[in-house]
């Protein structure tokens, strides 16, 4: 037998550290592990690249979103030289070169319908997706003062996006307050007071929160969590901030819970003897010696846990209501820049500039959802380095 | 063994059967529509073995920009073509798409059960879903704040209202979305001062209200015959969407029927309405 043979001579976990010579095949299974997880970060890098390439023509400024736009009489086709014409159907040069007149004079006359559907209005040659019309108020015809506006399915399209952010902010800021303390209380629990027998229960029914799937929570925040917050709040709207926050919170709990757990449990033990030793209480070790020196090791727990609260989906569509309120009012409905992309995405025209502005909202909260991680991440390194003594 | 044999008697069948199918045509589009366009295909189905019609959901959006990839055959749609995606269409394939009107659809308004209004004006559902109109008494009704409800923008429908009733002003910020309009019904139903729109009121809780066209005219309920003859003020066509060149052979006589007798019978039993005498196909 083999196996016994790598047992004597040590080569290490199935003879991987004696280098490919001795097991080739082997040494083909570790570089295939290593191909796959290598693929992983290239998927994370082309997912980036699809997003950003869909939004960049925003971005470059090349979007228009003028309601109303130049229009030439379609008998004037002729008065336009071949270039002017390209430019004016917006067509590149290859679409240009294949087109008959007759399809050129159909384009003309549809742009000119355009041209006339087009609403008379104050703002309708405003171009909305200029960066200050997405983050700063402005006073819309039939509105009485500047506000944020997002109605992006409108006869002048309306693209600010701070409500939308706010929104994001006011749910992930309720479910961290609701998770955190939750999970970190738990935490400190299963790690350093509750007896082992116990901690093998209750540490995989905690995680087992982690495994319901959110459009469930969502429901269940939608039927019952409504009905009740309603009751005890007296909010005007059934669906708010508050209910959605609540919700995605016990999302957050089990994420928060198993890093902030893991990274108690990897405190020494010499410390908590130490104190123990020098005459503290099991609670006294464990709150003043246990949580100060896994502190980084928490921070990151929190991080991921705003990371997957402020991504999380399904249970902000389902229990949020969804309106877009400038507010900062736990009690009003709020719509969520997660929810926001999930229920335009599909009807938003391919390649134009609502769509656009989603891929746009997405890259922002791949942007912080992954700064968020990555601070995670380095804080739980600092954590491990300082703790074996590096730093 | 004897299963094996089964199996490859099963999938040789399968085989032959799916060439067998001369014509196989695919529908996508609205969300609105999926229902009824799997009712069609089920009876024209029923009547054509030969034809197999596939329909699938996904939106109005998603159901044109599949027809300018050639990723379907027929495109349902719950508005019209906008000018941007004829456009599209246009650099593609040289011609416009050819547009067929195939149902009717009224639109309801609905508040809870317990609200004693029966009746609103056009002029003041544009208030309550601008945000003009905030409390119940404005309109004739308790002293309590109107909790408005509305479609998700990416709907057919809410595009639709908000052009018809709300003559293209937005709708108030408060307003919440629901996914569907199921939803809007239950929230309806479930919110004593609620109120919002979607097809016909299905289940209890929730009552349908009869429309004014101004303060000075009769409240019409919505019904087959006030949609038809035009009479209840708020409703829509329903279309389907096709590239003229592929509008002929089987998918052209599953649109003659669809327009047909036959299948504006399949439009009533949905619960949409069937197109007006002079738009039916004979």
């Amino acid at each position: 037998m083999p196996h016994r043979d790598i047992g004597k001579r040590s080569a290490g976990w199935m003879g991987l550290s004696r280098g490919h010579k001795a097991r080739p095949l082997e040494w083909i299974a570790e570089k295939a592990i290593f191909a796959v997880s290598l693929s992983t970060i290239l998927m994370v890098f082309l997912i980036f690249v699809f997003i950003a390439k869909e939004a960049w023509p925003l971005l470059a400024g090349k979007m228009n979103s003028a309601a109303s736009q130049e229009v030439i009489a379609p008998e004037d086709m002729d008065k336009l030289s071949a270039e002017e014409l390209r430019v004016y159907l917006e067509m590149t040069k290859a679409e240009f070169a294949a087109k008959d007149r007759e399809t050129l004079q159909l384009l003309m006359e549809l742009k000119a319908e355009a041209g006339a559907e087009a609403p008379d209005d104050k703002d309708a040659e405003i171009n909305t997706t200029e960066l200050r019309y997405l983050v700063k108020p402005y006073q819309w015809s039939d509105y009485d003062k500047p506000e944020y506006i997002w109605q992006p399915v409108s006869a002048i399209h309306k693209y600010n996006i701070i409500p939308l952010v706010i929104g994001s902010l006011k749910t992930t800021l309720v479910a961290l307050l609701f998770a955190v303390p939750l999970a970190l209380g738990a935490a400190i629990y299963v790690s350093q007071l509750a007896p082992p027998k116990l901690k093998e229960y209750v540490k995989p029914v905690i995680e087992l929160l982690a495994g319901i799937p959110s459009v469930v929570l969502g429901f269940f925040a939608l039927i019952v969590m409504a009905t009740f917050l309603q009751s005890v709040t007296g909010s005007h709207s059934r669906l708010n901030a508050l209910v959605a926050g609540i919700a995605l919170g016990i999302a957050v709990i089990p994420v928060v819970f198993s890093i902030a757990e893991d990274a108690l449990t990897s405190v020494p033990r010499s410390y908590i003897q130490a104190a123990l030793a020098l005459g503290a209480s099991k609670w006294q070790a464990a709150w003043q010696v246990v949580l100060p020196a896994a502190i980084p090791g928490v921070f990151a727990a929190v991080a991921l846990g705003f990371g997957r609260a402020i991504g999380e989906t399904m249970i902000v569509l389902m229990a949020s209501g969804n309106a877009s309120i400038m507010s900062w009012d736990l009690l009003d409905s709020t719509r969520t820049i997660t929810a926001t992309i999930a229920a335009e995405m599909a009807e938003a025209v391919f390649g134009g500039h609502h769509y656009r502005i989603l891929f746009m909202l997405g890259m922002l909260l791949f942007a912080v959802t992954f700064i968020s991680n990555l601070l995670g991440d380095i804080v739980i390194h600092r954590l491990k380095g300082r703790l074996e003594g590096k730093s | 063994m004897k299963l094996i044999k089964h199996l490859f008697v099963a999938i040789t069948a399968l085989g032959i059967g799916y060439s067998a199918q001369a014509g196989n045509i695919t529908v996508k589009g609205s969300d609105t529509m999926v229902i009824l366009g799997q009712k069609w295909a089920e009876r024209y189905m029923q009547t054509h073995p030969q034809t197999k019609v596939q329909v699938t959901g996904g939106g109005t959006g998603v159901g044109i920009a599949a027809l300018l990839n050639r990723g379907t055959d027929l495109a349902n749609a719950s508005r019209k073509m906008k000018p941007k995606e004829v456009t599209d269409f246009v650099k593609i394939y040289n011609k416009r798409p050819t547009e067929y009107k195939v149902a009717l659809d009224g639109l309801s308004i609905y508040v809870n059960d317990q609200n004693p209004i029966k009746e609103l004006s056009l002029e003041q559902l544009d208030g309550i879903f601008t945000g003009k109109i905030k409390n119940w008494k404005e309109v004739g009704g308790q002293d309590s704040r109107i909790v408005v409800y509305s479609r998700e923008n990416s709907s057919g429908t809410y595009e639709f209202f908000k052009e018809s009733v709300l003559k293209g002003k937005d709708f108030a910020a408060a307003v919440q979305t629901m996914p569907g309009t199921a939803a809007v019904l239950q929230a309806v139903a479930r919110e004593k001062f609620g109120i919002g729109y979607g097809g016909a009121a299905y289940g209890a809780g929730a009552k349908d209200l009869a429309i004014k066209k101004d303060a000075g005219s009769k409240a019409v309920e919505p019904s087959e015959e006030t949609v038809v003859n035009g009479t209840y003020p708020i409703w829509r066509y329903l279309y389907i969407y096709v590239n003229p060149a592929i509008d002929q052979g089987e998918i052209g006589s599953y649109l003659k029927w669809i327009r047909s007798d036959a299948g504006q019978r399949v439009v009533k039993d949905i619960g949409y309405y069937p197109l007006p005498e002079n738009l039916q196909e004979k």
